[in-house]
């Protein structure tokens, strides 16, 4: 590459940008309260909420691929009317403020919502305020990600190999699972990765279609929040750097196998 | 084999027949519509009208809606990329077909094996393609289409992602390994070498539609349009026989010795034009005046573009190319005798 100098005011500007960031995650690592961390880190709300997280996280990854990846193939291989709409439909919750998206879930599967009230009086399934609300919180926020990002390894997949598959007898669904996911492999983890990095931090959709019930509903980011704005504000600390160093080692990894190291 | 069809921006229209046990090249320029044929043929481009029948039984005929998918024709593919799976073993990829159409995996993998050896690739039987040459690539394309034993074996431009120095060696494989298929072989090419040598029969093609076809022999010395006079290095016109001449629709008249009557091709070797700076006097029936426009080594020999009565192309020695400046352009004159003009029936 070409040495180059910055001219000074961009230099400035990003230094100051670059700080933005910087600052605030050095703050955390300062100023916790290190000689409480193995006690916070060890209390049972902790473990519940740290053990919550991962599961309705993970689950609601697992939901997004099974659902989401037929859904990019959806959109990547069948052209049909309305599918720019439906698309961004299902590309609004990335932009939609959670809160929002759980007011939705809310009035769609709530008690007394659309289909809820339906699943209540026919097969006796309440969602809100469970942890398959947690799940289903999460997997609405966190779908599109891993959508969008198949979808992208789909569209510049060469296709040609699909063909060469077809001329060799597979049938459509072999074709799929045996030449076009290995095919898009890279782009499947990163979206796997991106949906449950995101799913792990929910907080907004699930605390308002879930609620907020320690070993139920609450995740690590709901009990952090707790832990702030009641008699504890230490433990939230510990708490934030652990999902600090999660997502570290989520855009580390991410980096290192999938985005080039550049 | 019988495949016509009509396709929307390229305007394809062909009828080719293929004998059973016939290597046949498709020799066209880029574009003009050989790999959209082999497309067609294989399902994965679909025609608009006419029909693709293979064996007696149709595969597509738009008129009665007929239409087989692709991974149920009985055909093996060579792409021009060959289109090795990457994320599988050179095993796997000759056994992927095998087992797409039931094998079991023990099955699939003896059978696969078996094609491997015949590649001569055992000892890569478990690398990925990446690891492999691009002759390797090749044989491995092949053994993975021939593998599930089809009736029609198709090949896209088998050589063209060869550099030049494994190019003679695989064409020798390829011509071996062509020989041991009986099925119908359909290749596609625009060198002309490569086709000579593999092929039965050649069909050339040019803006989808067929414009010749014959055996490499008869297409070589009898080429019925400029593309392929061009790939052969001989000066083609077309004209109206006259007992003795070829009169071309600009009015230029060539004395040929063979010349009888009617629309005819005619034919003169570079060789047979000889190029003088003055108006030579001789026996030659035919004396051109020119301009010599642009000089290309072709061989141990210089070809001298000539822009005459008709475009016409000389080949002289570097010697007189040197001693008559025609590097240097100008005017020339040429001559060359009515019996080296062979001409031919259009």
């Amino acid at each position: 590459m070409r040495r180059e100098r910055a001219p000074i005011w961009i230099a400035i500007l990003a230094a100051s940008g670059a700080a933005f960031f910087v600052v605030p995650l050095v703050g955390l690592v300062v100023k916790a309260p290190w000689g409480d961390a193995l006690q916070s880190l060890t209390s049972t709300e902790t473990l519940e909420a740290l053990k919550l997280s991962l599961i309705a996280s993970l689950s609601a990854t697992a939901v997004s691929l099974v659902l989401g990846v037929p859904l990019a193939w959806i959109y990547a291989r069948i052209d049909f009317p309305g599918r720019t709409v439906l698309r961004a439909l299902t590309t609004l919750p990335m932009v939609l403020p959670p809160v929002v998206g759980g007011i939705a879930l809310l009035l769609a599967f709530g008690r007394r919502g659309l289909v809820g009230s339906l699943l209540d009086t026919t097969f006796g399934i309440t969602l809100p305020f469970t942890t398959a609300g947690v799940v289903f919180a999460e997997t609405f926020v966190a779908m599109p990600f891993l959508v969008l990002t198949v979808e992208a390894g789909l569209r510049s997949m060469d296709r040609r190999y699909e063909d060469a598959a077809r001329t060799l007898g597979a049938r459509r669904w072999t074709v799929f699972t045996r030449v076009t996911l290995p095919l898009i492999a890279p782009s499947l983890f990163a979206g796997a990765i991106l949906c449950w990095a995101r799913a792990l931090g929910e907080f907004g959709a699930t605390i308002t279609f879930a609620g907020n019930f320690p070993g139920v509903t609450q995740t690590m980011p709901l009990a952090v929040y707790l832990l702030l704005e009641t008699n504890h504000p230490e433990g939230s600390f510990i708490l934030s750097l652990v999902l600090l160093l999660v997502s570290l080692a989520v855009l580390v990894g991410l980096r290192h196998r999938w985005l080039g190291s550049a | 084999m019988e495949v016509r069809t009509a396709l929307g921006a390229l305007r394809l229209d062909m009828k080719v027949q293929i004998e059973e046990g016939e290597v046949v090249a498709l020799l066209g320029p880029n574009g003009a519509g050989k790999t959209t044929l082999l497309r067609t043929i294989a399902g994965l481009v679909p025609i608009q009208a006419g029909h693709v029948e293979l064996d007696g039984e149709i595969l597509e005929e738009p008129a009665t809606g007929r239409y087989v998918q692709t991974e149920q024709r009985s055909i093996g593919f060579v792409f021009q990329d060959y289109l090795l799976f990457p994320h599988l073993s050179v095993l796997d990829n000759v056994a992927f077909g095998l087992r797409a159409r039931g094998a079991g995996r023990a099955e699939a993998g003896r059978r696969a094996m078996e094609w491997i050896d015949r590649v001569g690739l055992e000892n890569r039987a478990g690398s990925k393609p990446a690891e492999l040459s691009g002759g390797e690539r090749q044989r491995v394309a092949l053994a993975r289409a021939l593998a599930p034993d089809p009736r029609v074996l198709l090949l896209d431009e088998p050589l063209a992602a060869l550099d030049a120095t494994t190019r003679v060696a695989v064409r020798r494989d390829l011509k071996m390994h062509l020989a041991s298929f009986s099925g119908v072989r359909l290749l596609v090419t625009h060198d002309p070498l490569e086709a000579a040598t593999v092929a039965d029969r050649l069909i050339v093609m040019e803006e989808g539609k067929h414009v010749q076809t014959g055996t490499p022999v008869e297409v070589t010395e009898h080429p019925r349009s400029r593309y392929v006079a061009d790939l052969v290095g001989v000066n083609l016109y077309r004209g109206q026989a006259d007992h003795g001449s070829v009169r071309m629709p600009g009015g230029q008249v060539l004395a040929a010795a063979g010349a009888e009557a009617g629309e005819v091709f005619a034919v003169i070797h570079p060789r047979a034009v000889s190029v003088h700076r003055a108006k030579p006097e001789g026996s030659p029936r035919n004396v051109w005046h020119g301009r010599a426009h642009g000089v290309e080594l072709y061989g141990d020999r210089a070809r001298v573009m000539i822009e005459g009565e008709a475009p016409i192309v000389a080949e002289v020695t570097p010697a007189a190319l040197a001693e008559l400046k025609l590097a240097d352009g100008g005017d020339v004159w040429l001559s060359f005798k009515a019996t080296d003009v062979s001409v031919y029936p259009a």
